[in-house]
């Protein structure tokens, strides 16, 4: 038996037995997860999670899932990197990051897929789907491949090829829907409400979402089971910022690291997709949506499911929110990959281009820790930065060409 | 024709407002009242909203603006 109890309403607070439930029914609010705390603190320590798998799965008690056997690729306990060579650039003391350009299909879209397919799998579905523009859909192919689950992937048709190839490798349905932004996302609702499918971030939503805190789990293991000053997260739904603050707040709820937690929360989005920023920068939880337009597709959602607990979040942890334009974006991709040798995609320049914008502007004292999150690979989005490299030097295979190429260099 | 579904939350002050009724008056949109909450002095209720798509947009600007709070039932599905 796990230690999940039930589903919870955020606004109404009914709850609900751990269905594949993720609005209340009363009154449409999101529903979350809730744990039985006091069993947890009772039986979970530090050298009980020291003793598991070295992946995200270490933390299984802290997961809602049931079942002996998950669904897993090796996903997680990725490195936390001290980046000094990028502290120095950005003129910070102590700055970590947390790469997870390295889980099984480059993106910590891994951690949520892993939880979601476990619990496919409990509640007897045979087909897992997703609607995505890339790293989700990787994830939700790979996962579905593992469980031998069918799975359905729905993409816009205008996605690039290389993100189409990536979901494709594992076998899926890959269904490619001609239409703007909201008419796919729309579809998407309408055939989850019509198949009896698990759609991952739909109708296993609660559960899906609870991957994200094991980013926060992680973070404070590495740390030597303490907090950073400062996260720096990107944002799009609003999901992964949320849980892993609610990651940080079980750990000191449930006696593993000293509370209160002083963390604060820095949401970074880029500035063609930004309206939890922009409602943070008026000073209103009303969330309005906006049409996506950035390089940064992994984060393009203009109508933040979570928007309003992102904000809710920023506000409980006195953290802040910054949006940095695509040509910020893709010198914090170069900057990262230069002095730390991390590859990260748009999102993950998102995240580098605020920090670097808020280092600038002296948002961040002396000798305090920031831990930067790059969330994805940037093997998956070369398009959004190839025309901002230099090209290589071609030569005619001598010596003397050569030296003669090295003068002009 | 748009056809989407919206939580608005009222706070105190507009709790005694005919805000629903003022919307339907104000723009082409039809409202349906899909379920509700409203107490003494906080509200809250879910409406489905059909119409042109820009028409719902200056409804639900207009909302905010007397300082509704309006979310998505359910946001965005299409992820990155």
């Amino acid at each position: 038996m796990g230690f999940a109890q039930a589903l919870h309403c955020r606004e109404c607070g009914r709850e609900y037995p751990l269905r594949p439930l993720h609005v209340c029914e009363f009154c449409f609010g999101p529903l979350e997860v809730m744990y039985d705390y006091e069993g947890l603190a009772r039986s979970l320590s530090r050298e009980r999670i020291g003793y598991g798998p070295l992946s995200m799965w270490r933390y299984r008690d802290l997961l809602p899932v049931e079942s002996a056997e998950v669904i897993d690729l090796h996903t997680g306990f990725t490195p936390l990197i001290r980046a000094d060579r990028l502290a120095r650039a950005l003129r910070l003391d102590e700055l970590y990051l947390k790469n997870d350009c390295v889980n099984p299909s480059y993106s910590f879209k891994d951690r949520v897929v892993s939880v979601a397919a476990t619990k496919a799998m409990e509640f007897g579905f045979d087909t897992l789907a997703c609607a995505s523009t890339g790293n989700l859909a990787c994830a939700v192919a790979a996962h579905a491949a593992r469980a031998g689950l069918g799975a359905y992937v729905f993409i816009p048709a205008d996605l690039e090829q290389g993100k189409i190839v990536g979901a494709a490798i594992y076998g899926p349905t890959l269904v490619a829907v001609n239409g703007s932004y909201d008419e796919v996302n729309r579809l998407c609702s309408e055939i989850a409400d019509n198949y009896p499918w698990a759609f991952v971030n739909i109708n296993l939503r609660p559960y899906y979402a609870e991957g994200s805190k094991t980013l926060a789990y992680e973070v404070a293991e590495q740390l030597g089971w303490r907090v950073p000053d400062y996260a720096v997260v990107p944002g799009a739904s609003g999901s992964l910022f949320t849980k892993i603050w609610k990651g940080f707040n079980e750990l000191a709820r449930i006696g593993l690291i000293e509370g209160p937690v002083q963390t604060s929360m820095v949401l970074t989005q880029a500035a063609g997709s930004s309206p939890i920023v922009t409602a943070y920068q008026n000073e209103t939880m009303n969330i309005r949506p906006v049409k996506p337009n950035t390089i940064a597709k992994s984060l393009a959602i203009g109508n933040p499911a979570d928007g309003y607990y992102a904000l809710k979040t920023i506000a409980d942890s006195q953290g802040t929110a910054v949006a940095t334009d695509d040509k910020e974006i893709v010198e914090g991709i170069r900057l990262l990959a230069e002095t730390e040798g991390i590859f990260a995609e748009t999102a993950g320049g998102v995240v580098i281009a605020g920090l670097k914008r808020l280092a600038e502007a002296g948002h961040f004292p002396r000798h305090r820790s920031v831990v930067a999150y790059i969330t994805g690979n940037g093997l998956k989005t070369q398009e959004a930065v190839v025309g901002a490299l230099k090209p290589p030097v071609t030569i005619q295979p001598s010596l003397s060409a050569f030296e003669e190429a090295l003068k002009s260099l | 024709m748009a056809h989407v579904r919206f939580k608005f939350t009222f706070p105190p002050q507009l709790i005694q407002e005919p805000l629903i009724y003022q919307l339907g008056q104000r723009f082409p949109v039809v409202t349906n009242i899909r379920r509700a909450s409203v107490e003494e002095n906080w509200g809250w209720v879910v409406l489905e909203l059909e119409g042109l798509d820009e028409d719902i947009e200056h409804a639900l600007d207009w909302l905010r603006e007397k300082g509704v709070r309006v979310d998505p039932v359910v946001g965005d599905v299409v992820e990155g």
